[in-house]
């Protein structure tokens, strides 16, 4: 009786919890709506199969509890059954896929009007860089990372020298346009989300990882990394701000070039290289204290 | 449909009775002991005791985020320390150990009517390097620098560098020495399970006639063996990057400022080595679980458990398929993105055998003649537990959906529902089921009452309302979590209800503990088959079972393990090695 009453209060106990707790995702900010609508439809059908199974259990210990001269029934199996249930399952399981593969494919596909926006991480700092008037990224290789040169952008390359540079600071970008987020790490595994947006990905040292979307409203944005990356790893936090095209062009205004920053640093360059001589444990504890202060 | 197999139809054993180890002093028989049943219960009590530390672990995480800031011993460093210790001792050293070396040891012979394992010397082995494994992991708590927290993913470049605890001390070396050793006494000892239950059985005991306690053991057995060794060569390249600065895993790295030596390697081929092993490894603790948690359910509900031919291909088919789904854990690597059609597919298959499953339990409920015992209970709270975490799969599963969840609080939830807490059910369920067999004396009641109700809706509270912290965009392995814009002042609240929960279910296990050790001496005698069952190691002549388990001569088996409650048997049960008919047995041919 009691584990009865306490699996149907569980059944009811999961909806109402469902429908009235205040925990529920943050409003969307970008077109991934199509990714909350699967969730939806995935939450209806699992719901519904949970609700179901512990229903029915739950019946069953009410109406089959042992009595007194009780004897269970033999029946070993029952083809027919068996076989309508799996149909069933493999129905809803397909009903769940297609729509899922369906979103999928346009979230790896990315429209051809998207602009590329760099993702630069490493522990533990956001940096971005975004196409100059020739609407290219230079091309850039990690070992090219100095003081003077923090993302490794190779010099020698001349579509690079008007690539835009956002050092540890906010990234900003204009409503209403898609981008392509190019992501690379300099270091460690680190990994962009902004929840609003309902995506991320990881970023790996030695590659160029991406996806794509398109803001839908403006407002500010906070970054969370989502991929373990040390110590620093709950502190990793940045900043999108989403624009309209209006600000957005005052912003890009502001910025530097790579050619701009790399020009007057190439003199004065001696004090480029303060770690160099700190054992390591003392660095971490250094950029910790700065990525804290921040 | 067969009736039951005449006498003069038992084939001849397999194997010739050999000759066993005859122990000669206390060392032999209670120390370095070859009995199967002595290595489970050292299996066993190693495997509690490590999972107490890891149990502790938890309850230290859980201060920090039920009540960040407040306990300032908690630095990010120890937490991520606490996080990697406390997944990987849960999923390697307490739950693989347990299922495999704890109940595979006892259960195997017992159940397949054979006298002890088929290598009782490698099987002895098997558990002192299990516990060499357990010893080395544990000094890394006192090793400079303290153990690895690089997560139990362990995932290079951090997991070898120094801005994580013990990357670039002892923590990581002695963790990838621990599981390389680890997985070399589960070698021993997994060959062990899987030759004995091919060519240890006893005469009648078809494999269509096994327990599927031992379908689901020696499955996920012959699984292990094949996804330890992927475990085991990254743990071996990962160690050379280490120790010998190779750059199997690494590229080259720019690390605060300074270029590190390294060049030209993969970080995601480990984790491709990592989640080979790594899913399987999922069903290496739930396979053993679904077939204990069978006959569990079968035998206390009196009822034979419906659909075996189905459930024993189940068991097989989510066996092959789990090796076909790794990168489901992927998703968001920054793998080639098209591989996400291809897995998201194979993984929502794998929904299917798996769904068959628990209709299958539940069907066996159906028209039983349910006794509502503690290993009942623990059976019951397992469906739901599982149902609820596997649900939840079919998100994460889900290419797409994935994506927003991924790395947050809904896949720790998910997780622990369908791999933490699920197969801890079973293991507890298990526990109050054999400890007559294993003691001769039943665990008490009251207590194990208190222990299921708060242990199950407790986990429940814990598990169900951490998804929506997670759809919320809350990520796991958040050492603090201060300044997160998405959380509201209410999210803040449930983490610490959460935490408090989780205080709750930890000091029942203490009950419990209590429970095991005071029975022993205390508990109600139980006989030699306090449930009635089938199954031949409550056929024992003696309780606990002696050296050789079965007295002079060995048992013949005539029926599958399921005949309960057969048409015009006297009893509601006919153990396995009673020949005869009684009316129609429908023991599936
Ligand atoms: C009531 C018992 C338990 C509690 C309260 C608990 C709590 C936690 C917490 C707080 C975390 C860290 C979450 C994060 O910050 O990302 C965690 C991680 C984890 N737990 Fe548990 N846990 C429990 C039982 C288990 C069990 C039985 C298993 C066995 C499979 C398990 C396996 C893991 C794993 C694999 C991780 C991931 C570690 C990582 O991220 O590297 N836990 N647990
Ligand atoms: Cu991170
Ligand atoms: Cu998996």
């Amino acid at each position: 009786m009691a584990v009865a009453l306490v699996l149907v209060l569980i059944v009811v106990g999961s909806v109402l919890f469902h429908l009235l707790s205040p925990w529920w995702w943050t409003p969307i900010a970008s077109n991934w709506a199509y990714i909350d609508n699967t969730i939806i439809i995935t939450f209806w059908i699992t719901g519904i199969v949970f609700a179901a199974v512990v229903l029915f259990m739950a019946y069953c210990v009410f109406r089959f509890r042992h009595r007194e001269g009780n004897r269970a029934f033999y029946e070993p199996e029952n083809k027919r059954l068996e076989s309508w249930l799996t149909i069933v399952t493999a129905v809803g399981v397909t009903a769940l896929l297609v729509p899922g593969l369906f979103v999928w494919s346009r979230f790896v596909n990315v429209p051809s009007d998207a602009t590329n926006v760099e993702v630069v991480a490493q522990q533990w700092q956001w940096s971005f860089r975004l196409p100059g008037k020739d609407g290219k990224l230079g091309t850039s290789d990690t070992r090219d990372v100095t003081a003077d040169n923090p993302l490794g952008v190779i010099g020698g390359d001349p579509n690079g020298q008007d690539d835009v540079v956002v050092e540890a600071a906010d990234l900003h970008l204009p409503v209403g346009k898609p981008v392509k987020m190019l992501l690379r790490s300099i270091d460690v595994l680190h990994d962009f989300y902004v929840p609003e947006f309902r995506a991320k990905m990881d970023m790996i040292p030695g590659s160029v990882t991406y996806f794509w979307f398109t803001p839908t409203r403006t407002g500010t944005f906070q970054v969370l990394c989502a991929e373990l990356c040390g110590q620093g790893h709950p502190l990793m936090h940045g900043v999108v701000v989403v624009d309209t095209q209006q600000d957005y062009l005052a912003w890009l205004g502001q910025q530097q070039t790579f050619a701009q920053l790399s020009a007057p640093l190439q003199t004065g360059s001696a004090d480029q290289a303060p770690g160099k001589t700190m054992a390591s444990g003392l660095k971490i504890a250094a950029k910790l204290e700065t990525v804290r202060a921040r | 449909m067969v009736d039951i197999t005449p006498a003069d139809g038992i084939p001849p054993a397999e194997v010739a009775e050999v000759e066993l180890y005859h122990p000669h002093s206390w060392w032999t028989k209670y120390v370095f002991s070859q009995d199967a049943k002595v290595i489970a219960i050292q299996y066993s009590a190693t495997a509690t005791g490590i999972g107490l530390v890891a149990l502790v672990l938890s309850w230290l995480m859980r201060l920090q985020l039920g009540f960040p800031g407040t306990f300032d011993f908690i630095t990010p460093e120890a937490y991520y320390q606490f996080i990697t210790m406390h997944g990987m001792i849960m999923v390697i050293y307490l739950l693989t150990a347990l299922f495999l070396g704890g109940f595979g040891n006892y259960l195997i012979p017992l159940m397949v009517g054979a006298r002890d394992m088929v290598f009782p010397y490698v099987n002895m082995l098997s558990y002192w390097i299990y516990l060499l494994a357990v010893l080395v992991l544990v000094s890394s708590f006192f090793a400079p620098g303290g153990p690895t927290g690089a997560g139990w993913t362990l995932y290079p470049p951090q997991a070898i560098m120094s801005g994580t605890p013990g990357g670039q001390d002892w923590g990581i070396i002695l963790m990838l020495s621990s599981l390389i050793l680890f997985i070399i006494g589960f070698t021993m000892g997994g060959l062990n399970y899987v030759v004995t239950v091919l060519q240890g059985r006893t005469r009648g005991m078809t494999m269509m006639r096994l327990p599927l306690t031992v379908w689901g053991i020696f499955t996920a057995t012959v699984m292990a063996l094949l996804a330890f060794p992927a475990l085991f060569v990254a743990s071996v390249m990962m160690l050379l990057d280490r120790v010998l600065g190779t750059s199997f895993f690494m590229p080259a790295i720019s690390e605060m400022g300074e270029q590190l030596q390294h060049n030209g390697g993969s970080p995601i081929l480990f984790q491709h080595l990592f989640w080979f092993f790594g899913h399987p490894e999922v069903y290496i603790v739930a396979l053993p679980a679904f077939g204990i948690v069978s006959d569990l359910i079968s035998t206390h509900a009196r009822k034979n458990i419906f659909g075996y031919r189905m459930m024993v291909w189940a068991i097989v088919g989510i066996g092959a398929l789990s090796f076909v789904v790794w990168a489901h854990h992927m998703y968001v690597s920054g793998m080639h993105p098209y591989f996400g059609f291809f897995f998201a597919t194979t993984t929502l298959i794998i929904a299917i055998p798996t769904a068959i499953k628990v209709y299958n339990w539940v069907l066996t409920l159906w028209r039983g003649d349910i006794h509502l015992t503690i290993p009942m209970l623990f059976a019951l709270a397992f469906i739901v537990t599982f149902v609820n975490g596997g649900l939840t799969g079919l998100f994460l599963g889900n290419v797409v959906v994935d994506v927003p969840l991924s790395d947050t609080m809904f896949v720790v939830a998910h997780f622990h529902m369908v791999m933490g807490v699920a197969p801890i059910l079973v293991v507890f369920g298990a526990i109050y089921h054999w400890y007559p067999k294993v003691t001769g004396r039943m665990l008490n009641e009251a207590l194990g009452r208190f222990h299921f109700w708060v242990t199950f809706l407790g986990a429940y509270l814990i598990f169900f309302p951490m998804h929506y912290l997670g759809l919320m965009g809350v990520p796991r392995r958040y050492a603090e979590l201060t300044d997160m814009t998405i959380m509201t002042e209410s999210a803040h609240h449930l983490n610490s209800f959460i935490s408090i929960m989780a205080f709750i279910v930890g000091f029942a296990q203490m009950v419990f503990l209590f429970n095991l050790i005071w029975s022993i001496r205390h508990g109600r005698e139980a006989g030699g088959n306090p449930w009635r069952a089938t199954t031949l190691e409550w056929q024992t002549p003696q309780t606990p079972p002696a050296h050789g388990n079965f007295g002079k001569d060995l048992p013949i088996v005539y029926r599958w393990a399921y005949d309960y409650s057969v048409p015009g048997a006297k009893e509601d049960f006919i153990p396995q090695n009673i020949p005869g008919s009684f009316g129609p047995s429908k023991e599936p041919a």
